[in-house]
């Protein structure tokens, strides 16, 4: 298996990591040190194996159906790294509808460029 | 000046009104002062730990019963939950993060009135064999300043090994318990998976992930397990089975003849240090002479282990730490951003660090379209087989015996390039995480280049009764 620059980008782009140019052939070197490493399980037969998915004998340990308390509002929000007394703040990342064929673009593509960290 | 030996004698001096609390907590806190350059903590609670004490002290005096960890001084892996104490992993990603609740272990710990004294450094979110992935640097092995002292759980096996706490709390998901401790001379206990709850353990794999305990002493390590297991509505994986009594039972058994494996693969294996594998054939020689029936198991997945154990805890900590996306908690970004994929993207890849993101994007790999089958589904049908193959063991003998280690505690810096060199140092260790059973190492030897090094037993799931007895007695053998 061979570990090209593809392959690294779509797994940064699907656990939503970065490398930078500086760090990529590293990471590729990595991979492609790790994934042979792993490899070696392909010299064992496994034909007819079940896959172990379940690693107690614990079955659906369930408790009553009872409402329970659970954390504060207050210390839910103690942690973020922006809120307000209500929510969880983020940059504005909404955009704009995509004007359709032949439509005019309206005022509110305007909120594209704007950068809400207040 | 102060002088600790185990729990039962601190108890007893307590009781006699030799010692106080008070003064338990002044030694550690003194020496945690004089080791602060080991890096051995993250953080120390000293007001609130001598505050603890005091009351401890009042109550006894009063005439109230004892806890039975009564004043016991307990350092935790930073990354089992304390409420409103920080609680970081030892990464960036989690920099500030105070934790709301506490673990269950920490609940137990607390209500048996133990102290807590302070929280170790670790390697970032337990991944790691050496301690230096931390967001706070590397931690010294307090016999050898120049070496590692193993991981993840670095700073907790250092805090029992220079003597500045009397036991304290790690993690095991793939010898991250054991090593250290093979590495620092001490006891390092793996529970069976689902003896101890997880709740409130920062997860890394969570089909792997247990907690375990160092000590210095057997009778102290059955103390602390018979607190922190059992049942726990918090945590659906653990087991339904109350703890044992085994600090109780420790005595019993100790002429008890017993079945013991081991394989030639891994004694003659080529990554194990010549010395380590001659000190296990003494050993191995002794319980014969001692009249155990001890017997080579064949033993052909040796070599597998190690790989089928970084496919699936990689695609366990992929999935896993997917929720530190720097919204509800955690580090976030200075950049300017407008768009959220790149927000999650600056977060994490700010917050996290190397060999996080090495095993993320292995994880990723073998989780994703196209490699699912050929990797993290063949990884289960391997564990399958070696669950298989560990419970035929089991039928017929009561416990395996193995090195903890290849080699004794490396220099700092030694394999910190080479992630494979640094992986197949788990090799003795990551079979009990993959199977499930309980596993301790104690610590037996000393190496010609000075460092300890330990001998592996492990036993069947939720044997940890007879581990421990077995335990005493092999600690005893090599007295004599």
């Amino acid at each position: 298996m061979e570990v090209n620059d593809a392959l690294v980008d779509k797994l940064a782009q699907l656990a939503r990591l970065k490398f930078e140019a500086s760090e990529k052939e590293e990471i590729k070197n990595d991979l492609q040190k790790m994934i042979a490493f792993v490899e070696k399980l392909n010299e064992l037969d496994t034909t007819g194996v079940e896959p172990l998915l379940h690693m107690t004998d614990e079955v659906n340990v369930l408790r009553e159906d009872e409402v329970m308390g659970s954390i504060t509002r207050e210390s839910a929000l103690k942690n973020a790294p922006l809120h307000d007394e209500k929510f969880f703040k983020v940059p504005k990342v909404i955009k704009p509808p995509v004007p359709l064929k032949g439509e005019l673009k309206s005022e509110s593509s305007s909120v594209n460029s704007e950068q809400n960290l207040k | 000046m102060f002088e600790f030996f185990s729990i039962g004698q601190f108890h007893a001096q307590l009781r006699d009104g030799i010692v106080t609390c008070r003064q338990a907590v002044e030694h550690f806190l003194r020496q945690i002062d004089s080791t602060k350059h080991l890096n051995a903590f993250v953080e120390v609670y000293a007001d609130e730990a001598l505050r603890k004490a005091d009351q401890l002290d009042m109550k006894r005096n009063a005439g109230k019963p004892m806890g039975s960890l009564h004043g016991v001084v307990i350092a935790l892996k930073d990354i089992i939950a304390y409420k409103e104490h920080r609680l970081t992993a030892s990464s960036k990603i989690l920099n500030g993060f105070t934790s709301i609740y506490s673990a269950t272990a920490t609940e137990k710990l607390l209500r048996e009135e133990a102290i807590i004294i302070g929280s170790c450094n670790c390697d970032e979110f337990a991944m790691g064999s050496t301690n230096e992935n931390s967001a706070y640097g590397k931690v010294l092995n307090a016999l050898d300043e120049t070496r590692i002292p193993g991981g993840s759980s670095g700073g907790s096996a250092v805090a029992v090994q220079a003597g500045l706490c009397m036991v304290s709390l790690g993690s095991d998901t793939g010898g991250s318990v054991r090593q250290p401790a093979d590495f620092c001379g001490i006891i390092g206990l793996k529970p069976t998976y689902g003896r101890v709850s997880r709740h409130g353990l920062i997860a890394y794999a969570s089909s792997f992930d247990q907690i375990g305990i160092f000590a210095n002493r057997i009778d102290d390590v059955a103390k602390v397990l018979q607190v922190i297991s059992g049942p726990d509505a918090y945590d659906a994986t653990v087991s339904q089975s109350e703890a044992a009594n085994y600090a109780g039972k420790l005595s019993e058994n100790q002429n008890k003849k017993y079945h013991f494996a081991y394989f030639n693969e891994a004694l003659d294996h080529p990554s194990l240090d010549k010395e380590i594998a001659r000190s296990i054939k003494n050993t191995i020689e002794k319980l014969k002479e001692n009249d155990h029936a001890v017997e080579a198991v064949q033993f052909d997945y040796l070599d597998y282990i190690v790989p089928a154990y970084y496919v699936l805890t990689t695609a366990e900590a992929s999935s896993n730490l997917s929720r530190y996306d720097g919204v509800r908690y955690g580090y976030r970004t200075k950049q300017t951003v407008s768009d959220l994929t790149e927000f999650y993207k600056f977060n994490r890849s700010e917050g996290f660090g190397k060999e996080v993101k090495r095993r993320i994007m292995l994880g990723t790999f073998v989780l994703s379209t196209g490699y699912y089958d050929a990797y993290f589904t063949k990884a289960q049908q391997v564990r399958q087989l070696l669950v298989k193959k560990t419970k035929e063991i089991f039928k017929n003998y009561d416990f395996i015996l193995m090195p903890t280690s290849p080699s004794p505690a490396f220099k700092i810096g030694e394999k910190m390039n080479d992630p494979i060199a640094m992986y197949l140092a788990d090799i003795f260790t990551v079979m009990a995480n993959l199977v499930g059973c309980p596993a301790i190492s104690l610590p037996l030897f000393k190496h010609s280049a000075g460092m300890p090094f330990g001998l592996q037993a492990m036993t069947s799931e939720f044997n940890e009764v007879s581990l421990l007895q077995v335990s005493k007695q092999l600690m005893e053998l090599s007295v004599h």
